[in-house]
């Protein structure tokens, strides 16, 4: 993979009046200048311009998490963010984890522990696994965090709480509790 | 989705100008919540202002020994700082039971004030509401409607929409202040309690902000010792906004502050009120709720306000 | 090939591959975002534009005027089809509603035009342009306005030995309302199609259905063509719980459009209109009256039910399983569906079982109460190993006691509590509840082809895996019959050009699917006996074995190209007897004693299934079913305006399923009990019993937590909050 962006975000006043802007970005390392309808969402953009399908449109509101991805190495719902904003930024997408054939280790786990049914849901839940990781490293609270002072402790119940915004209806939820911690545990 | 012009801008005042000055001029931030209004048409803005840009990203003391939260700052950040951790645990606690992770990522501190209601009326754009089409009538108050999750108190005969923040319940339970710039450049401050405004005949007017006036930062005052807590109630364990949540500092001499959200237009509070949380929960509710007018379907929530807050105090 | 009696002892009961367990061979695809759903197929054709729906804003009437002259004109958008431009188009027996076509409205959010453009930006804000006029009628919208209405009205579905009588005499008898939620699938995939019709001659549908016969069958009749015209693609489906069924509007609309337009058409549904233009499971109100002897036997069911429908809809029907499922000498039940002016009413996931069973089982659990019994015992006492309205006929196999008792042991339920409100943690009510399972085993004729190309097998047919684990099964059945190993077979989906499979639906799709797909091995082995000459040759090891003959499938004839298809047929002998799947759902909840939420924390199902195909694709299957149950339980319901008619909380914000923190520890246990009389394989369905009663177990915790017994879903706080215990 490319180094990250080597993109640099625009200071610039754009002019105002055009409906359309152009926008540079990196996806999983490779570069994409684009011009945009300034309508397009990321998502609407990886999928239909770049032709990234991996990246799901469940709800296009905000309301079912399939369109996670990580920008600038946080999770975010694509569907809810216009991608002229995101001028400069480091986006990895699905398609971004797997190098040739080898699996990341959250995409390996979903497949041992049978994580997904329809497999729809399935892409934003292994973006939402590998940063719900992180952000527990980082020290993140959340809604079932007791101390909000100490470092967070990995239990099923802050996991599952941070997972929350990842529907799946297909109801693979408690094997998917079970890939992400094989792989917390595979780190720790 | 209408289409739009769009400019970053790099600067408060300038932002704040330049909604003055282009036609349908918009502020976006996170756009969590304006994004998806503009793609059901209930927001219409011709040209998006980028204000993502303009510094305000910095959680940063005050003389007064507080904390100035700048308006960009997201509400993951804001939850996870350590001294908001620390010293404003209904803040933090308050933001972590709000939407997504993913969600919280985006939002900012700014934009989270401006959410606007989820009232499934206000949402549907086939059904008069009074907030999105002032005079069309509101659905929300026909015979046959539901209003499980709507207003039983602010709210007018115009309208029963709640606002849906959390992070707003704990501001004004903190007694935090919003400060805005004008497009002339001035700027002002305002308490949380003055920048909501209630439906009464204009529900479309739902804050003081005037034309083009931008949020800055959100001033939380010194920290106030004791307890904080913020319950939220809701129907599934996460990810769904509240039926009723409870916002509580509870100080070491046994006095304390509660605010109510899910249940009216703006986070509630009464400073009346406070004053009876020694005497417990039913009296303390008896003096916030006091002039709620519930439909049928969400009286529940004039019994479940004070159960919650009972449960609140009676885990110490 | 003829199933036409109990299969004898055959491979798969010495079977290598299936009944392991297997990671699903499409699991690499789904986890690396490269299995292609119907909005995606970027690579089948090109130049395509996109379509995006306008639908009606009312619920009954008509569309007086349309004026779509701002849409037409508006950037991008090359075509624009008004429903008052053309005829109504055929309505498909499957669909209750028209789809599309002509001035009348049925239901809210029918949709009423299409706008094509280049963009979806383009086409969404231009469809908002359409200005459109209406003639409103008055509509039927409260169930339960029309259940006090008939009261005392209809003929019964069944009405065996003397109810009245029985329950005069009877000791102990409950008589109760219940009341269920509509609800909606909710599948993550909206609705989407890509069409290309842009000849007006071929159609080349591209979606995402669970029933490919059904819907080529469907778009022949909606718009008046030929079969032979129209293909259909659908190998991935992001979830369908009987919401994909049947043809909907996407591909009607892409259809019109592409004809319009001349180019192909892609659209998928917006998710706040999947709810009301799709179709959902309709709530019910059902009467449900037990008798029974002081010793605990029952003696009669009377179950009565409403739901509602469009006009010529089936509605939900709640009170079948109540025929077969416990003995009793007497029953009446009787299932009425209103035709009301609500969208259309049509199978979601255990259509029916799902529903009744969640009435059925909370009864249950308030006689053996009343007897004082344990509601395991109690179930066990009226179990029945013979159609209880016709002895002659038999359940082929039957193990619900078993799953009693397995799941009770497992779950530790000596160890429950056993008195209601009696058990505290902190703040929360701790309560433990069961309930009983039931689902039919249908199977329908399913066919498969088969094609050997030198060592490796593809196997072709309109089967559909909606998660299910479709892919998986069939290539560990193929592989069995005929002596490959999985990674030998290469399985390809629904596509109507491959032979009609029984399609997934009503649990039936995993039992009928692989038998038709063994049914084509076979073919492929009788074919290879005859061009080799081979007498009952053995395939193993990747070889064909036969006398002196042993030779790799590899090297068959050179390697040349073998290809073989037959069909499952089902025999009318399965009808001389019950078929059916069986489970026990145990629940620990707790409440919270101030605020009455309700959180699930453990369950438990014991399932009586036939034989498990693929322990790791059935289990989740049933966790699913699980997961489904506890919406239905504690959250989903789609609330109907009343007087607007329609389904206020249209998106999954407002229509709340579970979420992750909404689910614990789950547990299965798979009796694997063969079922010769099912298929060849000994296979029954799994995927509908998993919901079947979860709803009941979870109301029955409730019920032993709080003391507070609920009967109306979904069983939220407002619902028990002033029967909680004072706080204050």
């Amino acid at each position: 993979m490319n180094p990250p962006s080597s993109v640099q975000r625009r200071d610039d006043t754009l002019r105002s009046g055009a409906e359309s802007s152009s926008v540079s970005f990196v996806v999983n390392g490779a570069r994409h200048d684009v011009e945009l309808d300034n309508r397009t969402t990321l998502l609407d953009a990886l999928r239909e311009r770049l032709k990234l399908t991996g990246t799901k449109k469940g709800c296009d509101h905000g309301q079912c998490g399939a369109c996670t991805v990580s920008v600038n190495g946080e999770r975010i719902n694509a569907c809810l963010t216009l991608a002229v904003m995101h001028d400069g930024d480091d986006i990895l997408t699905i398609e971004g984890r797997a190098a040739a054939d080898q699996l990341d280790p959250m995409q390996q786990a979903f497949i041992d522990h049978d994580a997904f049914q329809c497999g729809y849901c399935t892409p934003g839940q292994i973006c939402s696994a590998s940063a719900v990781l992180e952000e527990m490293q980082a020290g993140f609270p959340s809604h079932v965090t007791n101390d909000l002072t100490a470092p967070i402790e990995i239990t099923d119940a802050e996991i599952r709480e941070r997972m929350s915004g990842n529907l799946c209806r297909c109801g693979a939820y408690s094997n998917i509790l079970k890939a992400i911690t094989q792989v917390a545990k595979e780190r720790a | 989705m209408r289409a739009f012009s769009y400019e970053r801008v790099s600067d408060p005042a300038q932002a704040a100008a330049r909604a003055a000055e282009v036609p349908g001029a918009k502020f976006i931030a996170g756009g969590t919540n304006l994004l998806d209004l503009m793609k059901h048409e209930i927001e219409i803005p011709q040209h998006l202002i980028d204000v993502t840009g303009t510094g305000l990203n910095d959680i940063t003391p005050t003389s007064g020994g507080g904390l100035r939260v700048g308006a960009m700052v997201r509400n993951s950040g804001l939850a996870a700082d350590p001294r908001i951790r620390r010293d404003y645990g209904v803040l933090s606690r308050a933001l972590v039971s709000g939407a997504s992770g993913q969600l919280r990522n985006k939002a900012t501190t700014g934009g989270n004030l401006l959410q606007r209601t989820r009232c499934p009326y206000f949402y549907d754009t086939a059904m008069p509401c009074n907030k999105r089409a002032p005079g069309a009538g509101c659905a929300a108050l026909g015979d046959g409607a539901t209003s499980r999750q709507l207003g039983i108190i602010g709210t007018s005969d115009r309208c029963i929409a709640t606002h849906p923040s959390d992070m707003a319940v704990a501001l004004r339970v903190l007694d935090a202040d919003i400060e805005t710039v004008m497009p002339s450049g001035k700027t002002r401050r305002l308490t949380l309690d003055e920048f909501y405004r209630l439906p009464g005949d204009t529900p479309e007017v739902e804050n003081a902000l005037e034309p083009g006036e931008m949020i800055t930062a959100v001033v939380l005052p010194a920290p106030v010792e004791g307890r904080h807590a913020y319950y939220k109630v809701r129907d599934r364990a996460s990810y769904a906004f509240a039926l009723v949540s409870v916002a509580l500092i509870k100080t070491p001499d046994g006095s304390g502050r509660v605010a109510l959200g899910g249940v009216a237009p703006k986070p509630w509070r009464r400073e009346e009120a406070d004053a009876a949380l020694p005497k417990g929960a039913t009296a303390l509710m008896e003096r916030l709720l006091n002039g709620a007018r519930p439909t049928q379907e969400n009286a529940f929530k004039l019994t479940l306000a004070e159960r919650t807050l009972a449960a609140l105090l009676a885990q110490e | 090939m003829d199933f036409n009696q109990p299969t004898e002892d055959n491979l798969f009961d010495r079977a290598r591959i299936i009944g392991k367990p297997h990671a699903r061979i499409d699991g690499i695809l789904k986890v690396t975002g490269r299995a292609p759903y119907a909005y995606e197929r970027h690579d089948v054709v090109a130049n395509q534009k996109v379509g995006y729906p306008l639908c009606a804003t009312i619920a009954n009437g008509r569309v007086t005027h349309m004026d779509a002259s701002a849409a037409r004109g508006a950037p991008g958008v090359v075509s624009v089809v008004t429903t008052l431009e053309i005829e109504p188009l055929g309505r498909a027996k499957s669909n209750d509603a028209r789809l599309f076509g002509g001035d009348v409205i049925e239901h809210y959010h029918q949709a009423i035009a299409v706008v094509v453009a280049d963009t979806l930006e383009q086409a969404r804000s231009a469809t908002a342009l359409i200005k459109v006029s209406y003639e409103e009628a008055p509509g039927v919208f409260d169930l339960e306005a029309a259940w006090e209405r008939l009261q005392g009205t209809g003929e019964p579905l069944a009405d065996v030995g003397d109810v009245d009588a029985a329950f005069a005499a009877a000791p102990v008898t409950v008589d109760e309302i219940y009341r269920t939620a509509s609800q909606s699938h909710a599948m993550m995939e909206p609705h989407a199609s890509i069409v290309d019709w842009s000849d007006g001659q071929q159609m080349t549908v591209w979606t995402s259905n669970q029933m490919i016969a059904w819907t080529h069958k469907a778009l022949a009749t909606t718009f008046n063509i030929e079969p032979d015209t129209i293909r259909l693609e659908s190998p991935y489906v992001g979830g369908g719980f009987g919401g994909k069924l049947w043809l909907r509007a996407d591909a009607v609309l892409a259809a019109l459009g592409s004809r319009a337009c001349g180019h192909p058409v892609k659209l998928a549904l917006p998710r706040p209109m999947v709810f009301n233009n799709t179709t959902h499971r309709s709530g019910t109100i059902q009467r449900l009256r037990i008798a029974a002897n002081a010793q605990g036997k029952i003696t009669a069911f009377d179950h009565s039910a409403v739901s509602h429908t469009l006009p010529g809809g089936s509605g939900e029907n709640p009170v079948n399983q109540t025929r077969t499922f416990y003995a009793a000498e007497s029953r009446r039940v009787s299932h009425q569906a209103i035709d009301m002016n609500l969208p259309e009413s049509a199978d979601m996931r255990a259509p029916g079982e799902a529903s009744g069973l969640a009435a059925l089982e909370i009864a249950m659990d308030e006689m053996a109460e009343k007897l004082g019994m344990d509601p395991v015992e109690f179930r066990i006492l009226n179990d029945t190993q013979v159609d209880p309205e016709d002895a002659s006929k038999p359940f082929s196999e039957r193990h619900f006691v078993e799953c009693l008792r397995q799941g009770a042991d497992a779950f530790g339920w000596e160890a429950r509590n056993r008195t209601p409100g009696a058990m505290r943690e902190g703040q929360w009510l701790i309560g433990h509840g069961m309930a009983g399972a039931y689902r039919g085993a249908l199977t329908l004729n399913s066919g498969a082809r088969v094609r050997l190309q030198g060592g490796r097998l593809i196997v072709e047919t309109d089967m559909t895996d909606i998660g299910t684990g479709s892919y998986t099964i069939i290539a560990q059945t193929a592989a069995e019959t005929m002596g490959l190993e999985l990674a030998d077979v290469e399985v390809r989906l629904g596509n109507s050009d491959y032979p009609v499979s029984s399609g997934s639906g009503g649990q039936f799709g995993a039992a009928s699917a692989t038998a038709g797909v063994y049914a084509a091995c076979l073919a492929l082995q009788a074919l290879i006996a005859k061009r080799l000459n081979l007498d009952t040759p053995r395939f193993e090891n990747r070889r064909v074995v036969a006398d002196a003959t042993d030779l790799a499938l590899a090297d068959i004839l050179d390697g040349e190209e073998l290809v073989a298809e037959d069909t499952m047929h089902f025999g009318d002998f399965q009808d001389s007897m019950q078929m059916g799947t069986f489970a026990a759902h145990f629940v620990e909840v707790a409440v919270h004693a101030h605020t009455g939420e309700t959180r699930v924390r453990r369950m438990l199902a014991a399932c009586d299934a036939g034989r498990i195909l693929n322990p790791i694709t059935a289990r989740s299957q049933v966790l699913g079913g699980m997961t489904m149950g506890v919406g239905a339980a504690l959250m989903e319901g789609l609330t109907a305006d009343l007087e607007r008619g329609f389904f206020v909380n249209h998106d999954l914000a407002s229509y709340e399923v579970a979420v992750h923190a909404d689910i614990p520890q789950q547990e299965i246990i798979f009796l694997d009990t063969a079922d010769a009389a099912s298929t060849p394989l000994k296979a029954k369905g799994v995927g509908e019993l998993g919901i079947c009663g979860v709803p009941a177990a979870v109301a029955n915790a409730i019920y032993n937590a709080t003391g507070v017994r609920l009967r109306e879903y979904p069983m939220t706080l407002d619902r028990m909050i002033d029967q909680l215990p004072e706080v204050s």
